[in-house]
């Protein structure tokens, strides 16, 4: 089995042993007091992942376009919005190239990154749809096996897809919300949520608007861009 | 020069086979007329149609990513596997229909078997028995074809299966899926099929059993 690490990125030096000793069995007394150092607040870094690419060419949306290119673009798109919001962005995919689950998610954990952001885009469905992990919750180890290290994560990610859901609605984006298990979010030791884009519809359910439709695109990324700089000055990362 | 001993053998041997020959033919005979006396061919009873029963299915909707418990009559099979595949063939029809929340081209026919097993050691499971089961769902390669490509619909539709033979079956708590009778690493790209679904995720404490 793998194996990931994740003790010892919110607090430094002896200070890390206190705090995580605390958090994992709260019967124990606690240490006489020490000050416990935590990570300077003002690294914030996000990481954006394009589903698919290279052979794996993800669905065909309805105007042919290929949901790797969607994604892609989104990508890019939101990655400017942020570096633009002075938010450090780590991509996984920069080009058409294939990566697996595992690849995304090692890139993920990599960056000790405070909000993951999975991009799809999908032919069924309207608006926005956002999915964190269908993993059950559990508590911060210092070790967690590599496929289950969401389940740390999972009540921090449904509080990302919160703000996310939130911000969107606001923006007029009908937003559905769900759980779900893919490989490469339960993997990540990060608040992850997968956003699907859907095609925009109107009240007859007609098609407004594409997933690779360049100012749906904007609109959304621009949303979403707004409310990861939320969660940011709200303090919800680690 | 042939000895008389093997000319003696290969006399009765002849005799044999003749003799043989002979009592397979009349038996062939006896067996046509038995044939056209109509003894063991005529039905002796009409084939009957199972009563109707309550069926609850869960049924998907892409518009507001949920499901939705509906009732329907069908005429089930008392066999469980063969009734799972019922419920989940009349499943399938609804989200091949013209007006679906969820359409999916296949219809019925894109349930190859269901298989019960029991949910631990994969044991086949006897009548009688109280333990959880295991669903083995196995799917046609038509149907995945045709399904839609995304993490909404895919994840609705593995819901929705898992849901609909808790429903109907409450003593099944955990799904599996095969496509083709081999296992396939992804619906259409995105819902993951090579884990094992508990039907408690899908399934609605109220509607589980029906």
């Amino acid at each position: 089995m793998r194996w990931i690490e994740c003790g010892g990125r919110l607090v430094t030096g002896a200070a890390a042993a206190v705090v995580l000793s605390t958090g994992i069995n709260a019967q124990q007394p606690t240490a006489p007091a020490q000050p416990t150092v935590t990570a300077p607040q003002s690294r914030f870094v996000v990481v954006v992942d394009a589903a698919h690419g290279g052979d794996d060419t993800g669905g065909h949306l309805n105007d042919g376009q290929l949901e790797k290119s969607a994604t892609l673009a989104m990508s890019v798109r939101l990655r400017s919005l942020l570096s633009a919001r002075g938010i450090q962005v780590v991509t996984t995919r920069e080009s058409d190239q294939s990566l697996t689950p595992d690849q995304r998610a090692d890139i993920a954990n990599r960056a000790r990154a405070q909000a993951c952001i999975s991009l799809h885009a999908a032919e069924t469905g309207s608006g926005t749809h956002l999915f964190a992990s269908s993993l059950g919750s559990s508590s911060v180890a210092k070790f967690m096996p590599w496929k289950t290290a969401q389940s740390s994560f999972v009540t921090r990610s449904l509080a990302l897809a919160g703000v996310l859901n939130s911000a969107l609605t606001h923006g007029g984006t009908p937003v559905t919300l769900g759980r779900t298990a893919l490989p490469g979010i339960d993997s990540m030791a990060c608040p992850a949520v997968v956003v699907e884009l859907a095609p925009a519809r109107d009240a007859d359910k007609k098609t407004t608007s594409e997933p690779d439709d360049l100012n749906y695109q904007a609109q959304i990324a621009a949303t979403l861009a707004a409310a990861i700089l939320e969660w940011r000055v709200e303090g919800h990362q680690p | 020069m042939i000895s008389r001993a093997q000319t003696v053998l290969l006399i009765l041997l002849v005799v044999a086979s003749l003799t043989m020959a002979a009592v397979l033919f009349r038996m062939r005979e006896r067996a046509h007329e038995r044939l056209l006396a109509g003894q063991d061919s005529a039905p002796t009873q009409a084939p009957s149609v199972t009563a109707p029963e309550q069926a609850t299915l869960m049924v998907a909707n892409d518009d507001d990513n949920s499901l939705r418990g509906e009732v329907y009559s069908l005429p089930l099979p008392s066999d469980p596997g063969a009734r799972a595949r019922a419920v989940l063939g009349k499943l399938l029809d609804l989200y091949a229909a013209q007006d679906s929340n969820h359409p999916i081209a296949g219809g019925a026919a894109s349930v190859a078997q269901v298989f019960l097993l029991a949910a631990q050691g994969g044991k086949a499971v006897s009548a009688g028995q109280n333990e959880p089961q295991l669903a083995v769902v196995n799917l046609k390669s038509s149907f995945v074809a045709s399904h839609p490509s995304g993490l909404e619909t895919e994840s609705l539709t593995v819901l929705s299966i898992c849901g609909t033979l808790h429903a109907n079956l409450p003593r099944v708590t955990q799904v599996r899926f095969l496509v083709d009778g081999e296992v396939r690493p992804s619906l259409a790209g995105h819902a993951d099929l090579t884990r094992t679904y508990l039907t408690s995720d899908a399934v609605p404490a109220d509607l589980a059993h029906p």
